[in-house]
């Protein structure tokens, strides 16, 4: 499979400068992977959450959203694949999200939610992650490799039989990743990633994640897996965007941290 | 006790005894509403299983026409709570404990159509998973909790918040109401099967199996009303949403509060006329059928001189149920015309 | 690896384990469908079915007295066919007093309460068998392949896969009343009325936390493409070794039918 090539490839490449060697990346990099324009969201009962958002992602960046719990974190999240619906724009590979986009969109962006038991709602893990193929209306032998292949990513060989319920949280997190693999999407959205891992866990998703060749989009309280992992931090605050830049030097200013309830690591 | 035998006793080393006995958790304990394979004839088992599968059917119909695509992961979740509802459970009185069938809280906050296939997973998955029930009978405890218990829980919640009006109480009231009759209707109705499949002579099924679930009934009404009143103060919008559907199901709206008023009077009936529904059972070669299997697996439904006393009992059952369910309409109605007058 | 105490199935490699679920359970209805046919004090037809519970077990590796031990759940409901003891008219076995009542035990009333007895049990020990054996999963693909709608099957495996997640959430409530209620006194504590509160809320909250985790789960199946419909692979055939365990199973089973009716 070519994108399987291109992610092989990719893997040797220092990603977050978002530039590739690679031919195919590098046509595509020209259009950002994910261009949010003056977005604004309310929930029907009034509350706002998201107020006049601006940020472009670029092809292989590794962007980490921080913030407060309430920040708007996720409300953010769920409008790179259209889930909500807010006023403003919401580009991604130069497609707008809406409407008829949507399919393809979905497929390009895979979405990691933060707890593995909402994102793991088949009987099977088998199940589970043959879920998006099967969507995409692939052929049953190409579903099945989609989901070996997408298995193997995790280092979850194996574990295609398996019921959710047997799986450990870290397990069920790594899995949870491999449902989205599985549609080969060049963007992925994790929320939270790190949440309810112990100490060995996390070290194997940090080491799973600097791995993946995709576009990465992280929120997470966990700034130290962010420090390792994304060259760029976006602070939000009520739902506000409060800061945007380089990692090492947002989470060196401690007044900033401060004022919106970070603390430095 | 471990958490094992807690959560399920029967598969630890599975005790009865301690299953009642615990003021906790238990799967169905003690409440004979389930009906294990044996029980019914199979004449009685297969006409469940047929009427079960047009109920189901349709409700599978009126939900694929009806609702939005989220109501699946919804339904699959709300199956899974009720399920786990189910296990909590404490004492009422004199050793019976109160626990949740959730026929009727399912149809308040679901909506009729989909509580049919909620309950209809959550009373398959007992009987496929911890043989709580069986399978061939599979189909009479589906009519009796997820046909029968819905629709006359649903039908008895919409009466009673007709009749209070805007007021806080139809709720409260509506839900004790439609839990505690849904349950005693879906025991009548168990308890006809039982009679007819000739496995427990009506004039002692019928009133050991009413006048238990009308004790057990008590705690199905409570924790339903209990759960509305949580659910009301918590989200209010939930509750709210269920009554968009009153005009769509006016139909199971009648066709519930008929069931529970011709079981209500026909069951008393049958168990007061002498040997009544097994003398019926036998007419109808019901118990010979299960003698001479398979040969007389559909025995001539003929009915060689029905006794009049007999006729006579049933038709009186059914039009006092008319009566009653008459009266209950035009009370209803003129209520309803009154608040909507005031309203104005 | 945990196992959770609600999942009826028991690891293993037996033949029993391997075999086709669409087989085991398409045998199993029609095992329980020839006992319900199988007529009322047929003893011979019994210990046949008895034997072929047996053999099952063998074949489950669980050990015989795995599904004997479970089998006693619907001792209980037995209550509902005690009466038939004495109102069935017949040759009188022995005289019960009860209170001031006389009861008579007839023989025929013996048999047909020993005969539920025994029917109830071998069907029980049957369904045991086969959730033991066989994941529910592939029971759902089994169920899909026997007919039931994808629409109901969906609800089940969902169903399926929150159970756990919601009874663990239903057992942590429990513990916390018991951790309160313990101050109280006694057992329960509190008034009927006020239990009830507190078991309605309970039964409440595990609704009101269904609905959101709905919600999420909603989102979740969106951003994987979900549009509504219900989608499944197709199913696998079967293979011919399977098909000749089945008609096998049917040949036996229908072949029993015919001999109790004729022989007895």
């Amino acid at each position: 499979m070519n994108a399987r090539k291109k992610q092989e490839s990719a893997k040797s490449e220092a990603v977050h400068r978002g530039v590739r060697q690679d031919e195919g990346m590098r046509l595509a990099s020209i259009r950002p992977a994910i261009e949010v324009c003056d977005l604004s969201f309310a929930y029907p009962d009034g509350h706002a959450v998201l107020h006049h958002i601006n940020l472009s992602i670029e092809q292989g960046e590794r962007v980490a959203i921080v913030g407060p719990n309430g920040a708007g974190k996720s409300t953010l999240m769920l409008h790179f694949n259209g889930i909500l619906k807010g006023e403003g724009t919401v580009r991604v590979d130069g497609m707008e999200v809406a409407g008829p986009n949507l399919p393809r969109v979905r497929a390009l962006v895979g979405m990691v939610f933060q707890n593995p038991d909402d994102q793991l709602f088949s009987p099977t893990v088998f199940d589970d992650v043959a879920y998006g193929p099967i969507y995409m209306g692939l052929a049953q032998d190409e579903v099945q490799r989609q989901v070996t292949w997408a298995l193997q990513q995790v280092d979850m060989e194996g574990y295609a039989s398996r019921v959710s319920h047997h799986l450990s949280v870290g397990e069920k997190k790594r899995i949870a990743i491999a449902t989205v693999l599985a549609m080969e999407p060049s963007i992925l959205v994790l929320d939270e990633p790190s949440a309810d891992l112990d100490p060995r866990a996390r070290r194997t998703l940090i080491q799973l994640l600097k791995r993946l060749p995709q576009t990465l989009i992280i929120s997470s309280h966990d700034l130290r897996l962010v420090k390792e992992l994304c060259w760029r931090t976006i602070i939000l605050d009520e739902g506000r965007i409060v800061a945007d830049g380089p990692t090492l030097k947002l989470l060196s200013d401690e007044q900033l941290l401060y004022a919106h309830g970070l603390e430095p690591v | 006790m471990s958490t094992l035998d807690w959560l399920y006793p029967p598969l630890a080393t599975m005790s009865a005894k301690e299953a009642i006995a615990t003021d906790g958790f238990s799967p169905a304990g003690p409440v004979p509403m389930h009906i294990p394979d044996g029980f019914l004839s199979t004449p009685v088992a297969l006409l469940m299983w047929i009427v079960a599968v047009i109920g189901v059917a349709y409700a599978l119909w009126r939900v694929n026409r009806e609702l939005d695509e989220r109501q699946v992961p919804l339904m699959g979740v709300m199956a899974a709570a009720i399920f786990a509802g189910q296990m909590l459970n404490f004492s009422v009185t004199g050793g019976t404990s109160g626990h949740l069938v959730g026929a009727a809280l399912a149809a308040i906050v679901l909506g009729p159509w989909a509580a049919v296939l909620v309950m209809t997973c959550v009373v398959g998955t007992q009987a496929l998973l911890f043989q709580d029930g069986g399978l061939l009978a599979l189909g009479a405890n589906i009519v009796n909790m997820a046909l029968v218990g819905v629709a006359v829980g649903y039908a008895v919640y919409r009466t009673v918040r007709k009749l209070a009006g805007d007021k806080n109480w139809g709720l409260f009231a509506g839900g004790f109401a439609a839990g505690w009759l849904s349950i005693v209707i879906a025991a009548l109705l168990c308890a006809l099967q039982l009679a007819i499949s000739g496995t427990s002579p009506a004039n002692i099924a019928v009133p050991a199996m009413g006048g238990i679930h009308m004790l057990i009934g008590i705690g199905e009404g409570l924790i339903t009303a209990g759960a509305l009143a949580f659910l009301y103060a918590a989200r209010r919008d939930l509750l709210m949403a269920g009554k968009a559907q009153v005009s769509v199901s006016r139909g199971l709206w009648m066709g519930g509060l008929a069931i529970a008023i011709v079981l209500a009077v026909l069951s008393p009936l049958a168990s007061s006329h002498p040997d009544g529904l097994e003398w019926v059972a036998e007419q109808q070669g019901f118990i010979e059928a299960a003698r001479e299997a398979p040969y007389q697996l559909i025995p001539d439904y003929v009915f060689p001189g029905i006794p009049n006393e007999a006729v006579a009992t049933i038709v009186a059952g059914i039009f006092g149920a008319l009566i009653v369910f008459a009266v209950t309409y035009l009370i209803a109605a003129a209520r309803h015309r009154r608040e909507s007058l005031r309203t104005r | 690896m945990h196992i959770h105490p609600l999942d009826a199935y028991r690891f293993g490699e037996s033949p029993l384990h391997r075999l086709d679920a669409r087989v085991k359970l398409s045998l199993v209805l029609l095992f329980i469908l020839c006992v319900s046919l199988t007529p009322t004090g047929a003893w011979p037809a019994y210990v046949f079915l008895f034997t072929l519970v047996l053999s099952v077990a063998a074949a489950s590796e669980l050990g015989l007295t795995y599904a004997l031990k479970r089998s006693f759940l619907v001792l209980p409901f037995l209550f509902a066919a005690l009466p038939l003891l004495v109102t069935t008219r017949g040759s009188v076995l022995a005289e019960v007093s009860l209170g001031g009542w006389s009861l008579e035990v007839t023989a025929p009333g013996l048999e047909r309460f020993l005969s539920i007895a025994l029917k109830s049990w071998l069907a029980v020990q049957m369904a045991v068998l086969l959730t033991a054996t066989t994941p529910l999963p592939d029971i759902l693909v089994a169920m899909r392949a026997l007919g039931v709608p994808r629409l109901l099957v969906a609800i089940l495996g969902l169903m399926w896969r929150y159970i756990f997640v919601l009874a663990d959430e239903a057992l942590r409530k429990m513990r916390a009343r018991e951790a309160r209620s313990a101050s109280a006194g006694g057992k329960g504590g509190g008034t009927i009325t006020w239990r009830a509160r507190v078991a309605g809320q309970m039964v409440g909250s595990l609704f009101l936390r269904g609905y959101d985790r709905s919600e999420r789960i909603y989102h979740a199946m969106l951003a994987r493409g979900y549009d509504g419909t219900v989608r499944s692979l197709p199913l696998k055939p079967l293979s011919s070794t399977e098909r000749v365990v089945l008609g096998t199973g049917i040949a036996i089973l229908f072949s029993l039918l015919l001999l109790t009716h004729f022989l007895g």
